[in-house]
């Protein structure tokens, strides 16, 4: 059996960033990342974005190049998936059988895609947009004009659709909300990125429900709402959220459900065990200390330097401020901060002009903002957030007024 | 190719030519050298591959969006770049990065 120092179970952007961090941090010992699929850590973004595009190749989404892993001493294991972890004997065994022990184990998994459970889900054709083989198989359906449908109207189905539409598909966007990206964003924003697909072509259906999807063949051919409306599709992308996988770390004893919980230094309440990324429960200060699982590539980096830190012996709390970003047609998004439990919103700027934020305020302090084509509310919004800024409201409304210069007092 | 000299954040000086059509950002990434995070993946929307550049090759003007990124970074000077919306060309001159510190 052979045993790691530390072994990180999920070689996705937590997974590689945590051993990248160890070996900044001039941590010696040995250092293996196992991973389920059979590719190298890689950047998802890219994935419903410029990979999707056919504008960048596949070994520039990659975190590092492959010899980068060989030179700095950490083992990459592909193919390699954790069936079950013994936290007592500090070993995991694999679903191949294989048993490995670790001295220090990082559980960076992330999640899984939700899947539709109703009838014809399983037809050829019904893809996830997750990983490297999902973002392929799409892509190869993309040589000629098709009739796409995507089910969620949330960041990944709505980038999906920009690029789709790039690339000249005809695209469906349901939405089982009365609003796209009713999870994470305000109104206002949702509106105008209707809008904007709208005008870009895409056909976007709110409140749908759906009912099944027909086939022909075993292929999908098209979906069926609730209200039996039929809508034919060459192809379905699905985007509505993540499972975390976290179920053989909760089968061996670990504080969680809906992921993991981890302490302010990624900690799982196994002893020598931590957690990173998009599985991982924690108390966030951008949310008043309430428990959130963040799905972002800040979030899974900052968690993992964070985990690296504590298991390098050099522990400092996890306190780093969330951010997001989010490319469609031209449209260029950047969000800060935590918007929920906001108890008043802020409108800067004109959605008509195409370059406006939406603040989010509790109890007049800036806690969360999203900027639309808006870079220097972004940056500006970063420092007041951090800081809790009160804001002069008349002043940080005001577009033509620079939001750094919105403090009250 | 075009020759670069890299200081990283540990002062340590990195000497390398890198393929044009390739971005700074990407050269200095796949070169090894970690200090950079790029977590955007170059779509110039963090500030996360902050450096300083010079070179005797006049470099393509900055965008809004980089200029308003870099004003957010605390050690911003005269020759701040996002190294990532720098492509390397044919016939550039050599240039002399410095990894910024991080924010």
């Amino acid at each position: 059996m052979s045993t790691s120092d530390v072994l990180i179970v999920g070689g996705g952007q937590a997974g590689a960033t945590a051993a990248i961090t160890l070996r900044q941090l001039g941590f010696g010992g040995s250092v293996t990342i196992l991973e389920a699929t059979a590719d190298l850590p890689y950047e998802r973004p890219p994935l419903s974005k410029d990979y999707m595009l056919g504008q960048r190749a596949f070994e520039s989404c990659l975190i590092r190049p492959a010899r980068f892993w060989a030179e700095q001493k950490i083992d990459t294991l592909t193919n390699a998936a954790v069936a079950t972890i013994d936290p007592a004997r500090q070993q995991v065994t694999l679903a191949d059988g294989r048993v490995l022990g670790f001295g220090k184990l990082l559980w960076a998994t992330g999640g899984t895609p939700r899947r539709l459970t109703c009838p014809g889900a399983d037809l050829s054709g019904v893809f996830t947009l997750h990983d490297k083989a999902d973002a392929d198989a799409i892509a190869a359906r993309l040589d000629t004009p098709r009739r796409a449908v995507i089910i969620g109207g949330g960041y990944i189905g709505l980038e999906m659709a920009a690029v789709l539409r790039k690339l000249g598909h005809q695209v469906t966007v349901l939405e089982a909300q009365e609003r796209v990206l009713a999870r994470v964003a305000g109104e206002t924003l949702s509106r105008f990125i209707e809008t904007e697909h709208r005008a870009h072509g895409v056909e976007i259906r709110l409140g749908a429900q759906l009912r099944e999807f027909r086939g022909l063949n075993g292929a999908v051919t098209a979906v069926v709402l609730a209200d039996g409306m039929e809508l034919p599709a060459d192809f379905v992308v699905t985007g509505i959220g993540i499972t975390p996988l976290a179920a053989p770390l909760l089968a061996a004893g670990a504080a969680g459900g809906n992921g993991v919980e981890v302490d302010e230094f990624c900690a799982t309440s196994l002893p020598g065990i931590y957690a990173a990324g998009d599985g991982a429960r924690h108390r966030n200060r951008f949310a008043r200390d309430e428990w959130v699982r963040l799905e972002s590539v800040q979030n899974a980096t900052d968690q993992a330097i964070t985990a690296a830190h504590a298991i390098a012996g050099q522990g400092k709390p996890y306190e780093a401020l969330p951010w997001f970003w989010s490319n469609q047609y031209d449209l260029r998004l950047q969000s800060a901060g935590l918007n929920m439990g906001h108890d008043a919103t802020l409108l800067r700027g004109d959605p008509a002009a195409r370059s406006f934020s939406v603040l989010y305020l509790r109890e007049g302090r800036l806690i969360a903002l999203d900027c639309v084509n808006r870079t220097k509310d972004y940056v500006a919004g970063k420092t007041l957030v951090l800081n809790g800024a009160l804001l002069d409201a008349a002043r940080a409304a005001d577009g033509d007024i620079p939001l750094k210069e919105a403090s009250a007092g | 190719m075009v020759e670069l000299v890299v200081i990283d954040r540990a002062g340590a000086e990195h000497k390398f030519a890198a393929a044009p059509g390739m971005t700074l950002m990407e050269s200095i990434r796949d070169q090894g050298i970690y200090d950079i995070k790029s977590l955007c993946g170059g779509s110039c929307s963090c500030a996360t591959c902050h450096v300083y550049v010079d070179s005797g090759t006049p470099l393509a003007a900055m965008s809004e969006d980089e200029d308003d990124l870099l004003d957010g970074t605390s050690e911003r000077q005269a020759n701040s770049r996002l190294a990532c919306q720098i492509t390397l060309a044919n016939g550039m001159a050599p240039l002399h990065v410095i990894i910024a510190p991080e924010d």
